[in-house]
């Protein structure tokens, strides 16, 4: 393995992590521009050289799927960055996407060996960098496609599992349609993620690059409804189908007052605001209802992305409760601090009780309690116990809750004998084999809530498997 | 895109598309709806199938204009588009053997009514039907309800057609009278339905409705169509439209469908801004 990199490894460990450029907090709070705008030509190159190519590199198995990542730092070094995306896109198809919204800080950079004394090589950054160069300066070409196999397979559902299981399946030479049930492409990485973080116009270019490989985009069909996977399997004439339908069904507390005017679940708000366009209501018809004070309950992405959507279109006071400390959070550290920069206010261990409204139905306030941390429960994390007698009134008038989703239960419902589990996601084996011969499930769906790189995994693990399993039929 | 193949005013206010919608026309059922974008800057408004023709490829929309997306729909004529229309959703209405069904349609619920009384017809029952308007020229899809009930009455509010006063005057009457009832579907505004549900709550007679609510994708992803239905949060979507009249909260869900009031008044006036200069634009 040749060393690219003129400096020496004590030299390399002298240069400092780069930090991305971002939007000045109070400016961003009140625009949907991207917040972060990622590194310029000097930073990636100072971040490259940063790389100690590692004979053994930990970061590729830090990758969900793989990706080669000191070569295409490399190919960084050298200035190549065409090369560099294309090496990215060998493993991951969604290179700007996932510069973007990976966890790179608990999968790649958490086991980057410079991270062990320093600060571990900015992966993501790189990655972004690469593919919006390839997108700014109009240079993708459409990889080699394999010969032209006969088979034709479903996929359902257009997020980053279904995408990702397209276009591994299209590069194999299978024809592919993917069917959505939405009017727009991409699944929660339309409807679920906000523009501050992922811009529309870079989905688009990604779904384009897609269909560049032959795949056929069918948008307004439901699979279970408009035709049922049986209906697929037979008068479609597909060989084979993988379900990536997401969990986009919400759940909600089951506290009083939860059907006040002013209650959302995390997926109506963001979906009027991302999908339908409310923030620029009238222009746009479908309205939000916004009050001058939000409250999102939850501590996940989710619970970020309303809360800082909330802030952007208007409310004075955006807070977020939560029911554990800051540290039990699940969302990513970036978006935490970015939300705090952006002026949320977080109300830890707090947990709410019920929702009060006044005579129009209108949210008016949250009655809240004080919770305090007990032992471990099941998933390692402290348990939140309540504090008798302190509860007290949040005054708020908007309530968003993003506690979570569960899979949609259509395609589980009209599919006989699909086996399921908790929560009602799809049973599958490490193949995503379904219970169902022919039929492969992945991404949230057979997970019940993850993240897009894992989801992407699913749908090229899958692709490899419908793959195998139609050539040994 | 979807070419809109027909176009009939019903009523004043009341219109029917035919909508060409093959894949859709092939599957929907009795009690399904779709949710339609009309343009690219448009809602997802939920729309009652009233019928479909799965040889023609085509599905039929009954649509009173009641705010800006439904006045846009109304004036649609045929050789135009619809952007987005995706179904058949909902959970399709149970077609059993009751025995004498009691359908009530009120306003433009009797479009929603007429392919459930249609099936039930189908399915060995008797159906008889009560049609209630404000007045005579609300009354819509008389003839088609005729054909498919063994017998059909008319209430209006001014007694401009039919008889005088509410369809739970006629229902009162059917349920007082000799000939047994054994079910009651009900369609039509929230008040009636729940006036409906009043008047067979003490006989216990099985009583249907079906359930307009706030929506946006249809499918069971926002939340925004819950209901409580028996105590429980049910998402109309998915696990209706359709519910037992006697265990829904009417007066939570009446006060729910008023969230967005004001903005539907913002919306209404800027269509009717743009119209003052001769075109129905939706910007």
């Amino acid at each position: 393995m040749t060393r690219l990199n003129p400096l020496k490894p004590s030299e390399r460990m002298k240069l400092l992590r780069q930090l991305p450029l971002e939007q000045d907090p109070v400016e961003r709070a009140h625009n949907f521009d991207e917040v972060s705008q990622g590194f310029d030509i000097e930073r990636t190159t100072v971040e490259a050289a940063r790389c100690l190519e590692c004979k053994e590199p930990l970061c590729t198995a830090g990758c969900p799927v793989g990706v080669d990542i000191r070569a295409f730092i490399q190919l960084v070094l050298q200035k190549d960055y065409v090369g560099a995306v294309n090496k990215i896109r060998e493993a991951n198809y969604l290179p700007a996407i996932c510069g973007r919204v990976c966890p790179q800080e608990t999968q790649c950079e958490e086991v980057c060996v410079l991270g062990k004394k320093l600060t571990p090589v900015a992966i993501g950054k790189l990655e972004r960098f690469v593919a919006d160069f390839e997108m700014k300066h109009n240079l993708f070409a459409v990889p080699a496609i394999a010969g032209r196999r006969a088979e034709r397979v479903a996929v359902v559902g257009s997020g980053p599992a279904g995408l990702t299981c397209a276009a591994e399946l299209a590069k194999m030479g299978y024809g592919v349609s993917i069917f959505e049930a939405l009017h727009a492409v991409g699944g929660v990485l339309r409807y679920g993620i906000p523009e501050f973080r992922l811009p529309k116009e870079i989905l688009d270019v990604e779904t384009e690059r897609i269909k560049a490989l032959g795949v056929e985009i069918t948008t307004n069909f439901v699979v279970g409804r408009t035709a049922t996977v049986d209906e697929m399997l037979g008068e479609w004439g597909f060989s084979a189908v993988f379900l990536a339908t997401g969990a986009g069904t919400p759940t909600f507390m089951g506290i009083p007052g939860e059907s006040l005017s002013g209650v959302y679940s995390a997926n109506e708000f963001l979906t009027r605001v991302n999908l339908m366009g409310a923030y620029r209501f009238p222009e746009y018809d479908t309205p939000v209802r916004l009050g001058k004070r939000v409250a999102v309950i939850g501590g996940g992405n989710t619970a970020m992305d309303a809360v800082r959507t909330s802030r952007r279109i208007g409310a004075e006071k955006a807070c977020l409760v939560y029911r554990r400390s800051r540290q039990e959070m699940p969302a990513r550290e970036e978006e935490i601090h970015h939300a705090e920069e952006e002026g949320i206010e977080f109300l830890l261990l707090t947990a709410p009780t019920r929702i009060l409204g006044d005579a129009g139905n209108c949210v008016t306030g949250m009655e809240c309690q004080r919770m305090t941390l007990g032992e471990p429960d099941e998933s390692g994390r402290r348990r939140a116990v309540a504090v008798e007698g302190s509860e007290f009134i949040l005054e708020v008038e908007t309530v968003i809750e993003a506690i979570g989703q569960k899979p949609n239960p259509i395609v589980q419902a009209t599919t006989p004998g699909l086996g399921t589990g908790k929560r009602g996601v799809v049973s599958v084996d490490e193949r995503q084999a379904t219970s169902r011969p022919g039929v492969f499930a992945g991404g949230d769906l057979a997970r019940g809530g993850a993240t897009v790189i894992l989801a992407m995994r699913d749908g090229k693990r899958a692709a490899a498997e419908i793959a195998d399993w139609l050539q040994s039929r | 895109m979807y070419p809109i193949i027909h176009t009939s005013v019903l009523a004043p206010t009341i219109t029917r598309l035919v909508v060409r919608a093959p894949y859709i026309a092939r599957k929907r059922k009795a009690g399904n709806f779709v949710m339609v974008r009309v343009d690219d800057h448009g809602e997802r408004i939920p729309l009652t199938l009233a019928d479909s023709d799965p040889e023609g490829g085509t599905i039929t929309l009954i649509i009173q204009a009641v705010g800006k997306t439904t006045r846009l729909l109304c004036s649609k004529n045929a050789g135009e588009f619809l952007l987005d229309v995706v179904g058949p959703l909902g959970t399709p209405t149970p077609i059993g053997l009751h025995g004498t069904v009691v359908c009530i349609g009120g306003g433009v619920g009797t479009a929603e009514l007429y392919p459930i009384a249609r099936a039930l017809k189908e399915g060995g029952n008797t159906i008889r039907t009560i049609i209630g308007a404000r007045s005579r020229d609300l009354v819509i899809l008389e003839e088609e309800m005729r054909a498919c009930s063994d017998d059909v009455f008319i209430t209006t509010d001014d007694g401009s057609y039919g008889r005088k006063g509410f369809v739970t005057d006629q229902l009162r009457d059917f349920l007082a009278g000799p000939a047994p009832v054994h079910a009651v579907y009900a369609i039509g505004p929230l008040p009636m339905m729940k006036a409906v549900a009043s008047v067979t709550r003490p006989s216990g007679i099985a009583t249907l409705v079906s359930l307009n609510t706030i929506m946006v994708d249809g499918t069971g992803m926002c939340g925004g169509c819950r209901v409580t239905v028996g105590g429980q949060m049910r998402f109309a979507c998915v696990d209706g439209p359709e519910f037992d009249a006697h265990q829904v909260d009417f007066d939570e869900l009446m006060m729910r469908n008023r969230t967005y009031l004001e903005f539907e008044r913002t919306a209404d006036e800027r269509l009717h801004r743009c119209r003052l200069t001769g075109e129905v634009r939706s910007a």
